[in-house]
């Protein structure tokens, strides 16, 4: 369907759209010129306004409007307008056809009797951006920002202070276009209110920052649903932000779409080196700071901080047992993201348990130190549980019920070991609470989660932060494409 | 080739509206004087020491606390403060 605008529609009679770089268009260009010599055609040449010749039924199409505004996919094409309305449109060189649409018979016989086309510059990869931003009608809400010729476009975001701390991908128009592409949401939609400013994000500001962190547009589905999970009351990214502890927002991803992002969910899955784990974390990260205010060392008070604050997202990996986002009510089958406040990964090492019993104790004993050996209830962990650790549970047939079961009878902590004072210790819970079993964790506390390579008997520990309602619960939302 | 380049804002493009201090208090005694405590551990150990040293002074103490510290005070909270105090000490301790 032809996207008319002003000044563009088609003219009753015939139109070519041609290139003069197309060999199919220098093939027909002596049959062009005689049928615009004589009135049969006007010609619209895309690249060079003398081709196939000087004269005024060759019009100038190098700004690509006629091109663009009638759909032309490649050229030559031929356009036959009756009354205003297209009836009929040929795409390259095939003299019978050529002959039906323009009436004439003996069309070039010297020539092939057909040829095809060449792509139209006008759906060229590195024209279709700018074209749809100028013809297109979209428009954008943020502020441009002109960066001088002699500025380095890098060096000048990073004055603006828009980083992270490295390089971010200059967000031009035709970039955050192609990123608006990744969603079927509105780009003036409110996306969440970010803390600790309160500020409105629309899914523009969202694909800024993604083109920024080096998304790819498919990734921004991911990128706005983990906005969704960490601005809420649940949450609490406000608190997460601005606390002294060093915790920041941990994603999930969890369902079919991690496969078709080219998720990590094995080999190195805590670690760098694939581009969607690495830059979903940190397009989140670079609203946090960019939209809402929250920058490190403002409201970021965080003593330590870890790098996992650049940006921390992975994918978990298919399991025999539930997944992380079915324990919080969703299917295998949808697309989730999972965030949890959480520290940096600790690796668990045992490489010699062969029974789960023996592993089961061993995982425990490592998660007792979670945050602090003294500290019970108050905060969650997460075990990231490698493929070969995993399977000596379920090679034995146990299910994650069993585990999650087993762990927390293995997590139940003698009190008077953990009291203030136990031990020469000052830290520690009050001595009221003495002569008392206490789980670690609360219930649900202990969130498993299944990714690793394939080789390597390690697990790790992340530790949370505060808990409930008056820290930050784990929230669960369904990526919508 | 020597041209400009052109990028998006990726802030919020929000202005803060400039926020005028209220009146300082001329001095301590006579004042009243609350005392915010964050729900920090050991947050009462410092507060309950500036209520002594400021009641010496003359000042009127009112203590008022926080549901949590990981969160801001809620709206009641800040409202009360503002409208029964004079001047408002908050505590961050550990």
């Amino acid at each position: 369907m032809a996207k008319h605008a002003d000044g563009y529609e088609l003219k009753d009679g015939i139109s070519v759209v041609v290139n003069s770089e197309c060999p199919t268009c220098q093939l027909t260009s002596d049959l062009l010129v005689e049928l615009g010599t004589n009135g049969h055609v006007e010609i619209f040449s895309q690249d060079d306004p003398s081709f196939p010749t000087s004269a005024e039924w060759v019009r100038d199409d190098s700004e690509l409007s006629f091109s663009w505004h009638n759909d032309v996919e490649a050229v030559p094409t031929l356009i036959r307008v009756v009354d205003g309305k297209e009836v009929e449109r040929l795409v390259g060189w095939n003299r019978k056809e050529w002959e039906r649409l323009l009436e004439i018979d003996n069309l070039a016989p010297d020539l092939v009797d057909h040829k095809p086309g060449c792509g139209s510059l006008s759906v060229s990869p590195d024209r279709v951006n700018e074209l749809e931003i100028k013809f297109g009608g979209r428009t954008f809400i943020s502020r441009q920002v002109e960066i001088a010729s002699l500025e380095d476009e890098i060096e000048a975001m990073y004055d603006r202070g828009w980083s992270d701390g490295l390089p971010v991908v200059p967000p031009t128009e035709a970039r955050v276009n192609r990123m608006l592409a990744g969603t079927s949401r509105n780009s003036d939609d409110i996306v969440a209110i970010i803390p600790p400013n309160l500020a409105e994000c629309s899914v523009e500001k969202v694909a800024i920052n993604a083109v920024m962190a080096g998304c790819l547009p498919e990734y921004l589905p991911v990128v706005i649903a983990c906005l969704e999970a960490i601005c809420t009351d649940e949450f609490n990214m406000h608190g997460v932000l601005a606390t002294t502890m060093g915790v920041g927002p941990i994603f999930i991803v969890s369902g079919p779409i991690t496969e078709r992002l080219g998720m990590n969910s094995g080999i190195n899955v805590l670690g760098h080196g694939n581009r969607a784990n690495s830059t979903i974390g940190r397009a989140v990260q670079l609203v946090l700071k960019n939209v809402g205010g929250g920058a490190p060392g403002g409201i970021d008070r965080a003593t330590l901080g870890h790098m996992g604050k650049q940006g921390f997202c992975f994918a978990e990996a298919p399991s025999p047992w539930e997944n992380l986002a079915e324990g919080f009510g969703f299917s295998s089958e949808q697309n989730t993201v999972t965030a949890f406040t959480g520290e940096g990964p600790r690796i668990l090492v045992d490489q010699k348990s062969r029974s789960p019993e023996s592993l089961a104790r061993s995982l425990a004993e490592g998660l007792r130190s979670t945050i602090s050996t003294r500290m019970v209830l108050g905060m969650d962990a997460m075990l990231v549980i490698s493929p070969e650790h995993l399977s000596r549970f379920t090679d034995a047939g146990w299910s994650r019920s069993q585990f999650i079961e087993k762990m927390t009878e293995l997590l139940m902590i003698d009190s008077d070991e953990i009291i203030e004072g136990a031990g020469g210790i000052e830290d520690g819970i009050p001595s009221a609470f003495g002569g008392n079993q206490l789980p670690k964790f609360r219930p649900g506390g202990l969130l498993v989660v299944h990714a690793g390579g394939p080789a390597g008997l390690f697990s790790a520990i992340i530790g949370g932060w505060l808990n409930g309602a008056k820290g930050s619960d784990p929230v669960t939302k369904e990526i919508t494409l | 080739m020597n041209r400009t380049l052109s990028v998006l804002d990726p802030t919020s493009e929000d202005r803060s509206p400039e926020i005028q201090l209220s009146e300082r208090i001329k001095g301590i005694e006579g004042s009243t004087i609350g005392l915010l405590d964050i729900s920090k551990p050991r947050g009462d150990v410092f507060l309950n020491q500036l209520e002594k040293r400021l009641t010496e002074h003359g000042a009127t103490v009112l203590r008022f606390m926080k549901p949590t510290f990981t969160k801001p005070a809620p709206v009641d909270l800040r409202y009360e403060i503002s409208s029964k105090c004079d001047a408002v000490i908050e505590a961050l301790a550990d």
